[in-house]
Parts: structure tokens; sequence; C-alpha cells
């Protein structure tokens, strides 16, 4: 228990223990620790901002799958729509042929009543005629009586 | 060891190996606890320098490695080990210390490293180094360097050194002086202040010194004892609950002499009204 050399000894080794520790031992490792620290937020902060971009991604991909869709069902309506206008088109391009051929259908068979008609007309006044000879057992004479005759088939 | 009483043995293990100049003039280690009072001042205790240097030197050696091959990336098991007691010491700086200096950190470390391992020589059982130190013709051998006074008033008083020296460039001398006399009670109480402050602060040292050395000498004189005086085949039922609950007390008191330190050098750095 005698305070004698030792005690200036002891000094001196600790102030070269803290001195060497100083020097050698803490700025090394507290550099390592900090800089770990430094590396793992920057990692999370990484990893986060990883995280953010896969979803602004996927969002993304939805809205330009969204709009394709989108598209999609716009050119079926319009194809659709395309496609009935084509077949009214036809409808109606048929249904105005149909009634041109009427049309000319029926001016021909008029044209022939007429003629038919026509050649009708002159065979009775022809057979009136003949009817009114034999009846009158004499020859009439067309020229002369070309008015009553000419009535006679207007008549007809 | 030739014991002849439990009182001779228990005085034999608690007197350090001290080197000096006998009363015949020669020089030489103390044959007795009687020579090494005589010897005065001017003596060595060469086993509390011998274990207290190769225990720093083990500190030194310890740390120095992990901080070689400090990795930021791939920590080995020493390295995060030592980083997991550097932690601690700098979060307990962080804590307790109001100033800003380079020097506590690494201060409080040592202090902590050191007097533990200094500590843990405790766990030696008692006999072994003072046997193997006997055959070699020593007469004395303590292994546990603060369970010697010079070895913790050595660190104390170097701390203490340090609060006044960090007191006077922090606060300048008129502001030490100051604080010790206008502190408690205002100018009008001078002298009582004076009184109150120098002994609260001499106060500091004594006790930090001494609370280490008191706890490290009982802890060992239990040691001490368990061997001098409970048969052999049964020493180990009380020799390892002591030495478990040991374990503890070294760890503590380290810690304790730690956190003290960096408390009493934040005092020296707080600027005056602060406490």
């Amino acid at each position: 228990m005698n305070i004698n050399l030792t005690l200036i000894g002891q000094a001196i080794s600790f102030a070269i223990f803290v001195w060497f520790c100083v020097k050698y031992v803490w700025p090394p490792i507290l550099n390592a620790l900090e800089e770990r620290e430094t590396r793992i937020a920057d990692g999370l902060a990484a990893a986060e901002k990883g995280q953010q971009d896969l979803a602004n991604a996927a969002h993304k991909v939805e809205d330009i799958l969204q709009e394709g869709r989108d598209r999609a069902q716009e050119f079926v309506v319009q194809s659709q729509k395309r496609a009935e206008e084509i077949i009214d088109q036809a409808k109606q391009a048929a249904i105005e042929e149909g009634d041109r051929a009427l049309v000319a259908a029926r001016g021909r068979i008029d044209q022939e009543r007429n003629e038919a008609r026509e050649s009708l007309r002159s065979e009775v006044a022809v057979l009136a005629l003949n009817g009114a000879e034999q009846i009158l057992m004499r020859e009439v004479d067309a020229t002369a009586h070309r008015e009553v005759l000419d009535k006679l088939v207007a008549e007809i | 060891m030739a014991a002849s009483s439990p009182a001779e043995y228990i005085s034999h293990h608690i007197q350090n190996l001290t080197f000096g100049e006998r009363a015949d003039g020669t020089w030489g280690f103390a044959q007795s606890a009687k020579e090494a009072t005589d010897m005065g001042f001017m003596a060595v205790n060469v086993d509390t320098m011998f274990w207290s240097i190769a225990t720093g030197l083990l500190f030194c050696w310890l740390f120095r490695k992990a901080a070689v091959s400090a990795s930021v990336q791939t920590p080995g098991r020493w390295q995060s080990c030592v980083e997991m007691v550097l932690e601690m010491v700098n979060t307990s700086v962080k804590d307790a210390f109001v100033g800003n200096n380079a020097l506590i950190g690494p201060l409080s470390l040592t202090i902590f490293a050191w007097v533990f391992l200094m500590n843990l020589m405790d766990l030696v059982p008692v006999d072994f180094i003072p046997q193997i130190s006997h055959a070699l013709g020593l007469p004395f051998m303590k292994m546990v360097s603060t369970t010697d006074v010079n070895a913790t008033f050595g660190m104390s008083l170097s701390i203490f050194g340090l609060m006044i020296y960090y007191g006077i460039k922090i606060k300048g001398v008129g502001g030490f002086l100051g604080e010790l006399a206008f502190h408690p009670f205002g100018k009008a109480f001078l002298p009582v202040n004076l009184a109150l402050e120098t002994v609260s602060l001499v106060a500091k040292p004594l006790s930090l010194s001494l609370r280490l050395f008191g706890n490290m000498f009982a802890g060992e004189l239990v040691f001490v004892l368990i061997a001098a005086l409970v048969p052999f085949y049964i020493q180990w039922l009380v020799a390892v609950p002591w030495a478990i609950f040991h374990i503890l007390v070294i760890t503590l008191q380290a810690y304790i002499f730690m956190m003290l330190t960096i408390v009493y050098l934040s005092q020296s750095h707080e600027t005056h009204d602060s406490h």
C-alpha cells in the first residue's frame, strides 16, 4: 500500500497507451464504422428509390395497356360501323338497280302493247271493211269512205 | 507456497513486488512488507508495472489488429467485437460529454479496455502466477494492477491534470478560479465557496481511484481468503460463484471509471451556469 515511483510509471504508461489509441486505434475503426453507416443509409435510400421506380413503371405499363385496350375497342366499333355502312350502300344500290330494271321493263311492255293495239286496229278496220262489203254485196270504195273508216278505227 | 498460517498466506498475497534501495544500501526486491515500506517513494512495484504494461500492450495489439484490417464491407468477428466496444464507448461519450474534444473518445476507450484487462487478471486463480514467480525467486507477485493504489492514482491524477488543463483552456484562468470562488453561494461567501469547491474538486480524483482500488482489492482479498481458509476440495463451491459475480464487477468498475472520467471532463468543458 505504499505510494512510490510506480505512480509516475503508471501515469506515463497511461499517457502512452492513450496516445497510441488516439493515433492508431480510434480513427481507423471509427472511420470504418461511420463509412459503413453512410453506405447502409445510401443503400437503403437506393432500394427505396428502386421500389418507387418499379411502382412508377408498373403504373405506366397499366396506363399503356389501358390505352391499347381502348384503341382496340375503338377499332372494333369503327369497323362495325363501316361494315353497316357498306351493307346499307349495297342494299341501296340493289334497290335502285331493281327500280331501274322495272321501269325499263314497263316501258317496253307499254311500247309492245301500243304496237299490238296499232296492228289490231288496222286489222279490225280491214275486217270491218270486209264484213261491210259482204253485207252490202258490193265493193266499198275505201277511198270514198275513208272518213268513215278512220272514224271507225278511232272508235275501236 | 510455504505459508505457515492463513494470516501469513494472506499478507503474502497482498504484498507487491517492490524494487528499491534496502536498509543495508544494496538495491533489490523487498523481502517483507516492512522492508517495502521502508524503501519510501524511490521504489517501484515491479509486478504492478509489468502486468499493467503487459495488459496495456495487449490492448494496443488487439485493437490495432482490428484497426489495421478495418473493413467497411466485410468486418470480421474480431473487428465486429472491437466495433461493439468502440460504439458503446462512443455512445457514452456522445450522451455524457457536452463539449467537442477529439481526445475524449480514445481516452475513454483506453480507460475502459485497459482497466477491464487489468481487472480481468483477478479471475486467474490466486496461486498460479505467484507459484511460478516464487519458483523463479521472486518473493511476491500481485497480478491485478488495479489492486495497487499507485496504478489507480496514476490514472486518476492524470485525469485530474486533464480536468484542470481543459478547465483553464476552455474557461480561462479567471473563469476556472471564478467557478471555484463564486460558485455555490455568490461573491459574499467567497471563503466558504472556495473551501467547498476545492474539496469537491479534489474529491473527484480521490473517489475515482479509491473506488476502483477498493472494489478490486476487496474482490482479490475474498479470493485470497477463500484460498486461505476453505479446504481445497470445496473451494470451488465458494470461489466459482464469486468469480462469476466478479465478471460483473470487473466490467462494471471499468465502465464506472470510464463514465466518471467522461462526466468530470465534461464538467471541465461546461460553461459557468450549466450545473
